[in-house]
C-alpha cells in the first residue's frame, strides 16, 4: 500500500512512541502503550485530507512524546 | 505613539492624588476619570452606550477539526478602561467566560500579553483602544522560543572569581553598553513579526533571543564570549536576519533588536 508522506509521519509518529514506552520499566510499559493508542484512536475520525488538523496534532504529538520519554516520567495513568 | 511614554503618562496620573493633595483641577480631574475607571467598572453610566466591536480570532485546542473562526463581542467603551487589556478582561468576566488569554502585570513588565492587534504584534496592556476593530491572536506556542533562549545560554558565564571576593563590578561605560539590550521581557513579538523567522523557526534564532544573546556577548563580566561567538558561527543561527526590521518596528519595549544583531555580525566579521 502506498502511504501519503502525512500518512508516514502519523505513523512514524506512533513507532516513535511504542519505542519510547518499549524504554521504560517492565511493569509499566502497558500503561504507556495504552496511552499512546488511546491518544492516536481518539482522532481516528478526521478526514484524511484535513492536513491543518493532522499537522497540529502531530506537532502536539511530539510535544507530548518528549515530555513522556523523559527519564523522570516513571508511570502514567488516567 | 510611544508606547513607553503613555505608560508613564498614565502612571502619573493615578498616583497625583496620594502625593500631591492641593494640584491644578485639570490633573485631579485626569486622575479621578482613572481611578474610576479602575476601581468601579461596572457601575452604571448616565452617559448614552458607546458601543464598540471587538473582532477576536478563535480556535479551541480540544476541538482541533473545527476550522479557527473571527467572533465578535460588543462592549459599552464608557465602563471599559482605555487598553485592549482592560477590554479583554471584561469580555472574559462579563460577556464570554470561554475566552482564554495569557496577562499577568498589565503595565508592560511581563510580556505575556503579546498579541496581535490590529495586525501588528504588540502588549495588550500597552495599546490603547482608538481602533475600531482588533484582532489578537491569544495564546501562542513558545515552547521553541524557550528552547532556543535556553540553548543561548542566557545566564553569566564566569570562572575567575572577582579580585576582592565581593560582587563582579563594571565601569559606568561598561554598564551603559547593556542600555536597550537588559530591557527585554521576551514578550516574542519582534520574533513572531520577522519573516525570515516564520520561514525558519527551527533553525533561525530571532530577533529576540539574538538581542538577548548579544547583551550577553556585551556584558563585560561573561568570560564565554569566544564559545557563545561560535555557537552562532554558522549559516542559519544568526545570519537568516536580512535586516527586515519588523522587530524594531513592533517592539512594544522600544528595543531595537536589528541593530544588536548587527552590532553581533560585526563582532563576529571583525574579531573585537
Amino acid at each position: 500500500m502506498k502511504r501519503s508522506g502525512i500518512q508516514r509521519d502519523v505513523l512514524a509518529l506512533y513507532r516513535l512512541c511504542l519505542r519510547e514506552a518499549g524504554k521504560k520499566p517492565k511493569e509499566v510499559q502497558d500503561n504507556f502503550r495504552n496511552y499512546a493508542r488511546e491518544n492516536f484512536q481518539a482522532h481516528l475520525d478526521i478526514d484524511r485530507r484535513d492536513f491543518a488538523t493532522i499537522e497540529h496534532l502531530l506537532r502536539a504529538g511530539r510535544r507530548k512524546l518528549e515530555v513522556y520519554s523523559q527519564p523522570g516520567v516513571k508511570n502514567i495513568s488516567r | 505613539m510611544n508606547p513607553t511614554l503613555f505608560s508613564r503618562s498614565l502612571l502619573r496620573a493615578t498616583t497625583t492624588p496620594t502625593s500631591l493633595r492641593s494640584t491644578t483641577t485639570g490633573l485631579r480631574a485626569l486622575a479621578s476619570v482613572a481611578t474610576s475607571q479602575a476601581a468601579a467598572p461596572a457601575k452604571p453610566d448616565s452617559k448614552k452606550p458607546n458601543i464598540k466591536q471587538f473582532q477576536i480570532y478563535r480556535w479551541n485546542p480540544d476541538t482541533p477539526e473545527k476550522k479557527p473562526y473571527m467572533q465578535t463581542y460588543e462592549l459599552d467603551m464608557n465602563q471599559t478602561g482605555p487598553m485592549v487589556l482592560d477590554a479583554l478582561i471584561r469580555v472574559k468576566n462579563e460577556v464570554d467566560p470561554t475566552l482564554t488569554f495569557r496577562r499577568s502585570c498589565r503595565e508592560g513588565i511581563c510580556g505575556s500579553c503579546a498579541m496581535n492587534i490590529q495586525g501588528s504584534n504588540t502588549l495588550a496592556c500597552l495599546c490603547r483602544i482608538d481602533v475600531s476593530n482588533s484582532s489578537p491572536d491569544l495564546v501562542p506556542d513558545l515552547t521553541q522560543f524557550y528552547k532556543q533562549y535556553k540553548s543561548i545560554k542566557p545566564y553569566l558565564q564566569r570562572k575567575t572569581p572577582s579580585p576582592d571576593g565581593r560582587e563582579y563590578r563594571q565601569s559606568v561605560e561598561e554598564r551603559k553598553k547593556l542600555d536597550g539590550l537588559y530591557e527585554c521581557i521576551l514578550c516574542a513579538c519582534c520574533s513572531t513579526s520577522c519573516p525570515s523567522y516564520w520561514w525558519n523557526s527551527s533553525d533561525y534564532l530571532g530577533p529576540a533571543v539574538l538581542l538577548q544573546s548579544y547583551r550577553w556577548l556585551a556584558d563585560s563580566r561573561d568570560e564565554a564570549k569566544g564559545a557563545r561567538k561560535s555557537a552562532l558561527e554558522n549559516e542559519m543561527s544568526l545570519y537568516r536576519c536580512h535586516t527586515i526590521m519588523n522587530c524594531a518596528k513592533t517592539c512594544p519595549k522600544g528595543l531595537n533588536p536589528g541593530l544588536a544583531i548587527a552590532n553581533i555580525k560585526k563582532e563576529m566579521a571583525f574579531g573585537s
